[in-house]
């Protein structure tokens, strides 16, 4: 059995903090936990927290573009905080962009953010 | 790719049969930077352009290995990394080299990508042989 990063859940918030150097299935485990996640508890955003990540290659990157896709689709909002500047740098030169992904420098801003675009959507009005 | 020396002291190799092989490859080689005293930003490419690889080898070269040593040039020191399989080969390399371009399912940017983050590159391969991947990036 592979080891499962923890999702934990914050008010309407679901709350991953990547804290160790991801094996590919591990990855994968954690995109279906999330969805599962997000429907079960019905959340309404996510916090993908990478400050702890030395590296993002492609198939990290996929995960939290497809992460981000799917969460959308299921009414909730993801932020992905805390990116290294050394691998955003990396990333942009890889070719990815995660042109679809919200992105914020740390935790706190993420949390802002949400809570700003839950004020503003349309069932708040 | 030239032939740099080598400091054989340093020199790793790391079968890739799982894809934990693929982190451990991905440590081997942190460490190897962090010696040859590469900045944090090109250890970051290094590294990111090893994950690539040692993925590659072991989905489509069915596994291989990957080797590293740290090399000197005249004023400079950096890190050479080969990955090698015995899988079926790339049929079309400059195709497998386009931005975007995939047999499977990724998205095409192992190969191309992981070119552009190191200072030099070679590929070799031959269909029915196996593919090899030799990268090398400089402290500077
Ligand atoms: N070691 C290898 N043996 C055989 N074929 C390979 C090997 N490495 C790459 N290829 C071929 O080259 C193609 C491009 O590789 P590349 O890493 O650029 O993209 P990908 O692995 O398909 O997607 P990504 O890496 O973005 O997830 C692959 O789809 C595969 O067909
Ligand atoms: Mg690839």
């Amino acid at each position: 059995m592979s080891d499962r990063v923890p999702v934990l859940k914050i008010g309407d918030i679901l709350l991953v903090s990547i804290q160790v150097d991801l094996e590919d299935q591990m990855v994968l485990d954690l995109q279906d936990d999330l969805s599962q996640k997000i429907v079960a508890t019905s959340a309404r955003g996510v916090v993908i927290d990478i400050s702890a990540l030395e590296i993002v290659d492609s198939f990290v990157g996929r995960m939290l573009a497809t992460t981000a896709a799917i969460s959308r689709v299921l009414g909730a909002e993801t932020v992905v905080v805390g990116m290294r500047p050394a691998v955003a740098m990396t990333l942009v030169e890889l070719g990815l962009s995660l042109g679809g992904v919200r992105t914020a420098l740390n935790l706190e801003l993420g949390l802002g953010y949400l809570r700003r675009a839950q004020a503003s959507s349309p069932e708040n009005r | 790719m030239r032939d740099y020396p080598a400091d054989e002291a340093s020199r790793e190799e790391v079968p890739i049969q799982a894809s934990g092989d693929v982190v451990k490859a991905r440590q081997t080689v942190r460490l190897l930077a962090q010696q040859a005293g590469l900045s944090l930003v090109n250890q970051t490419k290094l590294v990111t352009a090893a994950s690539e690889l040692g993925r590659n080898t072991l989905i489509y070269g069915g596994g291989g290995t990957v080797e590293a040593v740290v090399v000197r040039d005249v004023a400079r020191v950096g890190v050479w990394v080969r990955f090698a399989d015995a899988g079926p080969g790339i049929p079309d390399m400059e195709l497998a080299l386009t931005d975007g371009w995939t047999s499977g399912s990724g998205m095409g940017l192992g190969l191309s990508g992981a070119r552009r983050l190191v200072d030099e590159f070679e590929l070799d391969s031959t269909p029915g042989v196996g593919t090899t991947v030799t990268v090398l990036k400089w402290a500077r």
